[in-house]
C-alpha cells in the first residue's frame, strides 16, 4: 500500500476534520449530554433542574414498564435477528445455486433495503390493517381474526416482519458474498465424498459462513434495539398495552411526549450500555468458536 | 479396484460450445493414466465428467461394469484429489479423513482402523489432531491423499495435485504418489500439464488438445513415435525442433513431408554435418548446454556437451532414423 507522508502538520488534521466533527456534534456531544441530564431531574416547564445523583436510575429499576420494556425488547431483539437471518439465508442458499439470471434476483431483493423504515411500516401497517389490509382478510379466511390493535401477539408479530424485512437484503448481500467466498472444490469433496446437498450445507457450508454469520448477528441486534423506532411509530406506537414498547421507543417516548428529560436520558444511558456490553461479549465469547 | 472405460465421451456447454469431442479410453484395472495437454486443452474437465462434477452430453462412462453417466459423484466409488487439497478447514485431519467414511456409516472402530493405516502409510500421524491450516503444502498434500486413501476406492482422480508446491517438493511427491499408486495397485487417472511429471508417473500417457485425444501410448512410445506434430512438440523437453521440409529439404526422406522434427539431443555437431547452423544464443544447463540459432531461415535448438567448444558456424548430422516426418495440413505422422 502507498504510505503519504505529510511534512506539513496542520493539512492532516485539516483533512481530518469533517469527519471527526461529524462524530463529536452527532455522537459524543449528544452521548455527554445524556449522561448529564441522566442525574438531573427538570420540572414540567423546564425551570427547575436539580442535580439528584442516580435516583433516575434506581427509578427505573423498580419500574413495572420498564422492565416490561427491557422484557419486550429481548424478545424483539432475537426474533427480528432470527427471522432476518434465517430467510435471508435461506434466499442467500438459493441464488447461490442459481446458474443464470443471478444478479437480476440479486438486484431485486436489494431494493427493500433503500426504502425509508417509517415507509416500511406504514406499507406493513396497511398490509396488516384489521379493516382494510388484505392479510387479516387471508387470515380470516382460514379462521384467524387478525388484529394487532387489540391483540398483543399480534403486534409483536407484526412489528418483527415490519422490522425483520428491512433487514433481509442487507443480511442476504453479506450471506450471497460469504457463500460466494467458499471455493466450489470444498463442496465437490464434500459431495464425493458422499454428503448429500443437505448434509453439505450443515457440515460444510454453515461452518465456513460463520463469520459472515456472527458478524451478521451483531449488526442485526444493534439493528432491532436501536433503528427500528420509525418502525414502531409507524405501526403500533408501542401498544397495545406496552406489547410492542421497545427501550428505544420508551426513550422517545417518555422523554418527548412525557417530557420525563431525566428519565429519558437514564433510559438511554443504560441503552448504551446494554449495547456496548452485548458487543463485547459477542466479540469475545463467539468470536472464538467461529475462527477456524 | 476396476476397469474405467470411456466411449465415444464429449461434452457440448449449454452455450454450444464443445469442450470435449469423442474421447475412447479404456483403463485396465490398476493402470496409472495421465492425461497431459497445455491448459484448457480439457484434461480437468474429462476427470471431472469421470468424477460426476460435470455432465456427460455424449457417449458413455463405465468404471467396473457400470454405465455412470447418470450416478452421483458419492455413488461411483471414486476418490479426487484436488489441485487446491480441498480439505475441510474447520476440521481437524482426522476428521477430514473420516469425513467420507463416517457418510457411508462406516463403523467406528473400522474408521478409525484405516485412519490409523492411512496415517501411517503417509506419515501424517503426528498431525491426526491439528486443523489443516497449521500444516504446510507438502503435509496438506498427504493428507489430501490420505482422505482419498481411506476410501479404499475402485478408482483414485488427480487434477494437478503437485502444482501448487514448489520445485523440489515436486519432485519428491511425485516419487512418492508412485510408489503409493504401486503398492496399493488402485487404478489412478492423474491430469497435468507438466510433460515431465506425465512421463515419469503414468504406464500409458493421454495427450489432448483442444478436447481431443492427441495420442495414447506409454511415455516411451509417444516419446519415440509422437503421432502429430503437436504431440512431438510438446512431449520431451527441451521442444523437439519442428522445421517445414524445405528448410532442410537437402535430408534424405523428406521429399514429401511438410514438417520435419528433429529432438535437440538427435543433432551431433561434426564438421561433415549437412545442416549448417548459425549460433544465436547459448544457455547453460550445467551438464550440458542448449544452443539455439538459424538454419535455412528457421529456428533450431540442439543440445551439446558443455565442454565442447561453440563457433559461430556449426555443422550438424542427424540420423535418418531420427528424423519425425509430419503433414503439413493435419499434422499427422507420415514416417
Amino acid at each position: 500500500m502507498k504510505r503519504t507522508i505529510f511534512s506539513n502538520q496542520l493539512l492532516p488534521w485539516l483533512l481530518l476534520a469533517p469527519q471527526l466533527a461529524i462524530t463529536f456534534i452527532f455522537f459524543l456531544w449528544p452521548a455527554a449530554q445524556a449522561i448529564r441530564h441522566s442525574v438531573l431531574r427538570q420540572d414540567a416547564f423546564g425551570i427547575n433542574t436539580n442535580f439528584v445523583g442516580l435516583a433516575n436510575f434506581r427509578a427505573l429499576m423498580n419500574s413495572a414498564q420498564y422492565l416490561n420494556s427491557l422484557q419486550v425488547t429481548v424478545v424483539f431483539a432475537i426474533s427480528v435477528t432470527l427471522l432476518s437471518m434465517g430467510f435471508s439465508l435461506l434466499l442467500a442458499v438459493a441464488v447461490d445455486r442459481m446458474i443464470r439470471s443471478t444478479s437480476v434476483y440479486t438486484t431485486l431483493l436489494v431494493w427493500p433495503y433503500a426504502v425509508a423504515p417509517a415507509v416500511a411500516g406504514i406499507l406493513w401497517w396497511f398490509i396488516f390493517n384489521p379493516t382494510i389490509g388484505v392479510m387479516p382478510y387471508v387470515l380470516d379466511v382460514v379462521g384467524y381474526n387478525w388484529n394487532h390493535m387489540t391483540s398483543k401477539t399480534d403486534a409483536m408479530i407484526l412489528v418483527v416482519i415490519a422490522s425483520a424485512w428491512k433487514q433481509i437484503s442487507y443480511n442476504f448481500l453479506f450471506f450471497v458474498a460469504g457463500l460466494q467466498s467458499i471455493p466450489a472444490s470444498l463442496r465437490e469433496a464434500a459431495a464425493i465424498d458422499g454428503a448429500g446437498p443437505v448434509r453439505r450445507f450443515f457440515d460444510i457450508t454453515f461452518p465456513l459462513l460463520s463469520p459472515t454469520t456472527f458478524f451478521l448477528m451483531v449488526v442485526n441486534i444493534v439493528y432491532a434495539m436501536f433503528d427500528t423506532f420509525a418502525v414502531i411509530d409507524a405501526t403500533t406506537e408501542g401498544g397495545p398495552a406496552q406489547a410492542t414498547n421497545i427501550l428505544v421507543y420508551k426513550v422517545y417516548f417518555d422523554g418527548f411526549v412525557g417530557q420525563n428529560m431525566g428519565s429519558s436520558a437514564a433510559q438511554s444511558v443504560i441503552l448504551m450500555l446494554i449495547v456496548i456490553a452485548l458487543t463485547a461479549i459477542q466479540f469475545r465469547y463467539v468470536e472464538k468458536k467461529v475462527a477456524y | 479396484m476396476a476397469s474405467i472405460t470411456l466411449s465415444n465421451v464429449g461434452k457440448v456447454y449449454a452455450g454450444g460450445t464443445r469442450a470435449i469431442g469423442d474421447v475412447n479410453l479404456e483403463i485396465a484395472d490398476g493402470e496409472f493414466i495421465v492425461l497431459v495437454g497445455p491448459s484448457g486443452c480439457g484434461k480437468s474437465t474429462l476427470l471431472r465428467m469421470i468424477a460426476g462434477l460435470e455432465s456427460i452430453t455424449d457417449g458413455e462412462v463405465r468404471i467396473g461394469d457400470r454405465v455412470v453417466n447418470q450416478v452421483e459423484p458419492a455413488d461411483r466409488d471414486i476418490a479426487m484429489v484436488f489441485q487446491n487439497y480441498a480439505l475441510y478447514p474447520h476440521m481437524s485431519v482426522r476428521q477430514n479423513l473420516a469425513y467420507g467414511l463416517k457418510n457411508r456409516r462406516t463403523p467406528k472402530a473400522e474408521i478409525e482402523r484405516r485412519v490409523a493405516e492411512a496415517a501411517e502409510i503417509l506419515q501424517i500421524g503426528p498431525y491426526l489432531d491439528r486443523k489443516p491450516r497449521a500444516l504446510s503444502g507438502g503435509q496438506r498434500q498427504r493428507v489430501a491423499m490420505g482422505r482419498a486413501i481411506v476410501r479404499e476406492p475402485a478408482a483414485f482422480l488427480f487434477d494437478e495435485p503437485l502444482s501448487n508446491l514448489d520445485a523440489k517438493l515436486r519432485v519428491a511427491m511425485r516419487l512418492e504418489i508412485k510408489q503409493l499408486q504401486q503398492r496399493l495397485g488402485t487404478t489412478s487417472i492423474y491430469v497435468t500439464h507438466d510433460q515431465l511429471e506425465a512421463m515419469t508417473l503414468a504406464d500409458r500417457l493421454v495427450v489432448l488438445s483442444a478436447g481431443r485425444v492427441e495420442q495414447i501410448g506409454t511415455p516411451l512410445e509417444v516419446y519415440r513415435r509422437p503421432a502429430t506434430a503437436f504431440v512431438a512438440g510438446f512431449i520431451g523437453s527441451p521442444a523437439m525442433n519442428l522445421i517445414p521440409a524445405r528448410a532442410v529439404g537437402h535430408l534424405p526422406g523428406t521429399a514429401h513431408a511438410g514438417l520435419v522434427g528433429i529432438r535437440p539431443e538427435d543433432l551431433t555437431i561434426t564438421p561433415e554435418g549437412n545442416i549448417e547452423m548459425q549460433v544465436q544464443a547459448i544457455e547453460e544447463l550445467g551438464a550440458q548446454r542448449l544452443v539455439h540459432g538459424l538454419t535455412g531461415g528457421e529456428t533450431l535448438t540442439v543440445t551439446m556437451p558443455s565442454d565442447m567448444p561453440v563457433s559461430d558456424m556449426l555443422r550438424l548430422s542427424v540420423r535418418r532414423e531420427a528424423l519425425h516426418l509430419f503433414e503439413a495440413e493435419s499434422g499427422r505422422r507420415i514416417g
